[in-house]
């Protein structure tokens, strides 16, 4: 379907002001989503405007797109039309926060960052350490759906978004949940814009739950000689009393790319933190379980430094935004803890049957990050490669989907994986909330 | 139509599975709440293709179908409140599968709480959602409500803990969503089924994560002689960024209520106390009591006791979580509220819980989870007395005002049901209703499934049907006393 010949640039410069329409096409190239950019961009300054804006796309039948920082929205299928981008970057303001009661409502245009500074004020912190961070907004982070080192501790957005407020398919600004730490009034709704890349309507309004600055922390990393020793160390971890903020197994590739101090191998980093005495206590029992899991295949163990312990931090928490900047193949996989060495070697053997390197970053709670190096394969056997990865997600119990990869290969992949049998159910979601087909149309799961 | 409707659910179930006598529907017309509602008939299903051919035959009768676990719910949520068929979710009562190394478990609707607990302690594990009436209440109910309980200040609701469902959906198609790993690709259905309170589908399978148990346990009673010594200690220790793993206040009235059955151990002349559990590393829980106790000092506790072994832990926790069994035991009907708000406005709301109740001539009781700011103001009435009645929901409705006007919520566990239905346009707008209605009615186009639950309906609390009296000398709570969840 073509767009419009014509947006009317009139009635959106009515609603942001003149200054705020962006229609030279040298700007509009900042705003392209897969090869396509739009035909205007409108940078609205409240969720007033943003609504004003949603009612008149979906008289016009224009496709939109909502933007942030614009670091992920290489995320998805490519747009089946894009006529309209609404930066949300204006609305990026701090609309009330209770220290005391470790609740903070935002609008969603905020820098990660800066955020993160106004917090810390009051020691106080979200748990997004996600890829992009340093330019990511919080509703960019949290419409692209991605995760973070520190789920092992506390969980993804989902745990910790207490309510929202957001613009759909219809214009009306409309809100779930609320700023309270417990609340079952009405439907989750917001829940379902965690991960639904603007198909679903703007967000207008994040209500999170904020969380202690740790006073304290530390990282060790063991190594050893092969994947399922390293898994095996991951299971003790998981099944210890430890209470760590990440736990991060590394293949020999990953631990290179993130420049960890290991000696080659297989290895897991692991942060906990606490006091002096919790920190001692979690290096001892670390150390064990580490010596003892797999004698053969035990390398090391060490307590890192503190630049050490942030240098490696920061690039885990990088890794799938460095892969994405290199044009790697990016494949986002969830398995049982369990399965996490055996899905890497499968992972490992589909790729190198394709004379493909792989590097897996893999959060212990079963989440993972697989690059494929790829530079100099060919097309076709990149292509192979990644189709069959995505058909790992076989069942309940595996799934896989490609969040970055070069646009030229996604094409011709879909990179959600395999249809499944609950599709029926999105599509009841996406008719909800966006009735004109207008959010973001063809870039979900299934083409929603 | 109704013989011919119990006559397809006989053939399908047998006769044995089929409540349809006057006296069995008495049975099934009220859970933990105060409301009432009767059926046409309940049956119990064997598994999920016994719902599904439920379901088929409700269509081709166009009656109403609602879920029930034990029906211990507080808002209503299990009643049919337009009549038709109960699912009871009684005989859907096995677990499925314990996954010990990933710490999973697959589970039937209709297991208790606590006995999916039971079977995991072994390996150091459990599941974390624990409301007080997690003795009766079943997992299906769990995740039809979002439950809550004390643990879920540090461990989440059940929302947190659910990873997959299998449904049965309104057209009677059977479909799995999640599953067992994380971040199935697609939108979060499971945020949206969890609490959606049986209106979206019903559950027949739920595969939850489970939680490893803490190697150790401090168990603190704070003892105050003013409720705002308790109420501003739940703030300083919020804002000092300590999180127990349960914070609970029983105001002056309620523990003597509760001593009285229980025998917990709680002082008789005091204002407050405090109920605190930290866990986790026996390092980190020290030191977290030490913190806590130099707090509840500060605001002027006059004593902190910490629970010497597992037998005093358990004592203590008795106390708190049959406290609504012991009210039970001094006036024939209460009403709960489940008002949330900001811990940091707790001080000021419990003074004007205590004002709102002056006015209203009610003495009212507080037992709450406060380190989640999650009230449950307890009104005492005789429901006799119609204009008593009346007069008690009508001062529930003003503490709710307050709540919303204090930034909270209408409800923290409890859910809307029947029971706060009216109360939504105080917190939602016409725009947030139509959506959710929307939602609803997507994937429920017929309204099949639990009517009149969670979206207002137009009437006023008027229709609110008085519970039939108990015989005399029996209270009616005292019997449930394991069965209401807060």
């Amino acid at each position: 379907m073509n767009a419009p010949a014509t947006v009317p640039l009139s009635r959106i410069a009515d609603i942001v002001g003149a200054t705020n329409v962006i229609t030279e096409p040298s700007a509009l190239a900042a705003y392209t989503v897969d090869g396509l950019a739009p035909q205007i961009a409108a940078r609205p300054a409240s969720a007033q405007e943003v609504s004003e804006l949603v009612k008149f796309a979906a008289a016009e039948k224009l496709a939109v797109i909502p933007t942030g920082a614009r670091t992920k929205l290489g995320v998805g299928m490519p747009p089946s039309r894009y006529d309209l981008a609404i930066d949300m970057t204006r609305l990026d303001r701090v609309i009330s926060y209770d220290p005391g009661d470790l609740t903070l409502s935002v609008e969603p245009g905020i820098p990660l960052s800066r955020l993160a500074q106004v917090l810390a004020e009051h020691n106080q912190f979200l748990p997004l350490a996600v890829p992009f961070y340093d330019r990511a907004t919080v509703g960019g982070t949290l419409a692209s759906g991605v995760d973070s080192p520190l789920r092992q501790a506390y969980g993804t957005a989902r745990d910790f978004v207490l309510g929202m407020e957001f613009v759909s398919g219809d214009g009306a600004l409309t809100k779930s949940g609320g700023r309270v730490v417990k609340n079952v009034s009405g439907y989750d709704l917001h829940k379902l814009f965690l991960g639904s890349i603007g198909s679903l309507g703007l967000i207008t309004r994040v209500d999170f739950k904020t969380f202690p600055l740790p006073r304290a922390s530390a990282t060790f990393l063991a190594s050893f000689a092969d994947a399922t020793a390293a898994a095996n160390f991951n299971s003790l971890i998981q099944k210890s009393s430890l209470r760590c903020h990440s736990v991060e197994i590394l293949s020999p590739k990953a631990a290179e790319i993130l420049d960890a101090p290991t000696n080659g191998g297989w290895s897991v980093a692991v942060s906990i933190a606490g006091t002096d005495a919790v920190i001692a206590r979690a290096h001892r029992d670390l150390e064990t379980m580490a010596r003892n899991v797999a004698p053969n295949s035990f390398r090391n163990f060490a307590r890192l430094g503190a630049a050490a312990e942030e240098s490696l931090y920061l690039a885990a928490r990088e890794f799938p935004a460095t892969a994405a900047t290199n044009r790697a193949v990016v494949v986002k996989l969830s398995c049982l803890p369990d399965s996490i060495a055996p899905l890497c070697q499968q992972v490992t053997t589909i790729a190198e049957k394709h004379s493909i390197a792989t590097a897996h970053v893999f959060h212990g709670v079963g989440v993972g990050y697989c690059a494929l190096l790829s530079q100099n394969s060919a097309a076709a056997q990149l292509k192979e490669c990644s189709q069959q990865l995505l058909a790992l997600s076989a069942n309940n119990s595996t799934f896989a989907s490609i969040p970055y990869c070069p646009l030229e290969l996604k094409r011709q992949l879909s990179v959600w994986g395999p249809p499944r049998e609950d599709f029926i159910l999105h599509q009841h979601v996406k008719c909800t909330f966006d009735p004109h087909n207008i959010f973001a149309p063809g870039r979900f799961v299934g083409g929603l | 139509m109704n013989q011919r409707l119990i006559a397809d659910l006989e053939h399908l179930l047998t006769r044995e599975h089929v409540l349809s006598r006057p006296e069995d529907l008495l049975l099934y017309e009220y859970d933990g709440s105060v409301e009432v509602a009767r059926p046409n008939c309940i049956v119990f299903p064997r598994d999920a293709s016994d719902v599904v051919r439920i379901v088929e035959i409700a269509n081709h009768h166009d009656v109403p179908i609602v879920g029930r676990g034990a029906g211990t719910g507080l808002s209503g949520g299990a009643l049919a409140r337009h009549g038709g068929i109960i699912v009871s979710f009684a005989r859907m009562n096995r677990i499925l599968e314990i996954d010990i190394e990933n710490q999973r478990a697959v589970v039937q609707p209709g297991v208790v709480n606590s006995d999916l607990s039971a079977a995991v302690a072994h390996a150091g594990l459990h599941f974390a959602p624990d409301p007080s009436s997690q003795k009766a209440c079943t997992i299906g109910g769990n995740v039809s409500e979002n439950a809550g309980g004390p643990h879920t200040l540090a461990y989440g609701v059940t929302t947190n803990h659910i990873l997959g469902l299998q449904l049965v959906l309104p057209d009677a198609q059977l479909i799995r969503i999640g599953g067992k790993s994380l971040d199935a690709p697609g939108y979060d259905l499971c945020g949206l089924f969890v609490g959606s309170e049986g209106t979206l589908a019903l559950v027949t399978e739920i595969t939850v994560r489970l939680t490893r148990s803490p190697e150790a346990v401090k168990t603190l009673l704070a003892i105050y002689d003013r409720v705002d010594g308790a109420t501003e200690t739940v703030v300083e220790i919020t804002a000092r960024g300590i999180t127990p793993a349960a914070c609970e206040m029983l105001d002056g009235w309620t523990l003597r209520a509760v001593e009285a059955w229980v025998h917990a151990g709680f002082p008789l002349d005091s204002a407050a106390v405090l109920l605190i559990e930290v866990d986790g590393l026996r390092e980190a829980a020290e030191e977290h009591a030490a913190q806590i106790t130099e707090v509840c000092k500060l605001h002027g506790a006059r004593e902190v006791r910490v629970a010497r072994d597992a037998k005093e832990r358990d004592l203590l926790w008795k106390g708190r979580k049959n406290a609504f069994g012991a009210v039970g035991r001094l006036s024939p009907t209460y009403y709960v509220q489940d008002g949330v708000i900001p811990r940091t406005k707790l001080p000021q709301t419990l003074r004007e819980i205590e004002r709102i109740g002056k006015e209203n001539g009610f003495e009212i009781g507080n037992i709450f989870h406060a380190g989640d700011g999650n009230l449950h103001p307890i009104i005492l009435f005789d429901a006799r007395d119609e204009k008593q009645f009346h007069r008690a929901v009508s001062t529930a409705d003003a503490i709710i005002r307050f709540c919303i006007e204090m930034g909270g919520a209408i409800t923290g566990e409890h859910g809307v049901g029947m029971e706060k239905d009216r109360l939504m346009p105080l917190l939602f707008s016409e725009a947030d209703l139509l959506l959710m209605r929307s939602v609803r009615d997507a994937f429920n186009p017929a309204g099949r499934l639990n009517p009149g639950k969670i979206f207002p309906t137009g009437k006023g609390c008027g229709e609110v049907r008085i519970r039939p009296m108990p015989l005399a000398g029996t209270a009616m709570h005292s019997t449930q006393s394991g069965s209401t969840s807060s």
